[in-house]
């Protein structure tokens, strides 16, 4: 059991981060493809959780009691998972709205039916 | 690129990118054994460095709070970005939410029901926002967090009433204002090290007792100001989609 979890959240992240980039490439329409990113991006949070993860440890809050001698998961990727899901959250917002524009201007949303850049 | 020549580029990747990810993999230690040092220094020092519980906090707004606010204009820029975009173009009009041409495909006015739920959640959601923001240094949460919740209190609003209301509540001119307020407010919090004679973004505010809400610092002064930046920046974004879909026309009557 062990041997298996020892590598299984990587495989997890690399699966999403594959079927994201997939999505991306194969897709017919601007908003799928948008959401296919955001499923790539978010094997970031998965890779950079497991990192972080100890077996046995608590979350980095200390609120609480002092836990004493049990070892506390890494907060830095805690944190850097953070700014990645603003990060998302900002670039999703601003695809969305170019894709909304871009529907308006050429009635399509399939990336295969656009000509080439007009000026 | 044709789509064939696409799903063959895209194999030859993921290809590469296996090599490289296995690769990068044996370098790493297995899931659930945490190397260190650096959380372990940090979950060591931050409580009685900075006097706040809450670990990813401190290492966002304090220890590297040079990156958060990085992140914080990447999150200004593109609301900036996505208004611009959804602005009223040339040929556009705005209808003011008149009646569409096929009324048929108009949608329903909500419910009794969903009128009285979500009326009802707005305030508790409005005071879990503010708590999730304040308490950002002593349990999981802050500005980021925090701000979001507050941001679904106007959606709330466009839900249970419609468009025009959600206008009401929420001016336009006012979110600007708050959102560069957040923006401008973490940048100038920085500053307050460099006149006492510390560096950019050091805590020098008095960190109080720990577990107290008025404890940490900087930190929480951060937390705040990226609340307040997080929620009128989605206010923002929500107010540019529902006016892009609900009120702007092409002249002539299409979408």
């Amino acid at each position: 059991m062990m041997h298996f979890l020892s590598f299984f959240p990587y495989a997890v992240a690399a699966w999403l981060f594959v079927m994201g980039l997939y999505g991306v490439v194969t897709s017919r329409n601007f908003v799928h493809l948008i959401m296919c990113l955001a499923v790539l991006q978010s094997s970031t949070y998965v890779l950079l959780l497991s990192i972080g993860y100890r077996w046995g440890a608590v979350a980095p809050v200390f609120a609480g009691p002092p836990v004493v001698g049990t070892p506390a998961v890494d907060p830095v990727v805690q944190a850097l998972m953070l700014t990645d899901i603003v990060v998302e959250a900002t670039v999703v917002a601003l695809l969305l709205a170019l894709a909304v524009q871009l529907h308006k201007n050429t009635r399509t949303l399939n990336p295969d039916e656009l000509e080439a850049l007009e000026g | 690129m044709k789509r064939s020549g696409r799903i063959a580029f895209f194999l030859l990747s993921v290809t590469g990118f296996f090599a490289v990810y296995l690769w990068g993999l044996l370098g790493l230690s297995p899931f659930g054994h945490y190397p260190g040092p650096y959380g372990d220094v940090i979950n060591k020092v931050a409580v009685y460095e900075r006097h706040a519980t809450d670990v990813v906090s401190a290492v966002n707004f304090d220890y590297r709070a040079f990156d958060t606010l990085g992140e914080e204009f990447i999150l200004f820029i593109s609301v900036v970005g996505a208004t611009l975009l959804l602005r009223r173009q040339k040929g556009e009009t705005e209808d003011g939410g008149a009646e569409d041409e096929t009324p048929e495909r108009n949608a329903p006015s909500p419910s009794d029901a969903a009128r009285a739920f979500t009326l009802a959640l707005i305030g508790p959601l409005v005071l879990f926002g503010l708590y999730i923001v304040s308490h950002g240094q002593l349990t999981p949460g802050g500005g980021f967090q925090g701000g979001v919740i507050l941001a679904t209190a106007p959606l709330l609003i466009y839900l249970a009433g419609d468009f025009e209301t959600f206008k009401k509540v929420t001016s336009h001119t006012l979110m600007e204002v708050a959102e560069a307020l957040g923006a401008g407010g973490f940048l100038l919090i920085g500053f307050l090290g460099l006149i006492l004679g510390g560096h950019y973004l050091q805590n020098v505010l008095p960190l109080g007792k720990t577990g107290e809400v008025n404890s940490s610092g900087v930190i929480l002064a951060i937390s705040l100001a990226t609340g307040l930046e997080v929620a009128a920046g989605f206010v923002l974004l929500l107010y540019g989609f529902l006016e892009q879909t609900l009120e702007i026309r092409l002249k002539g009557g299409g979408r």
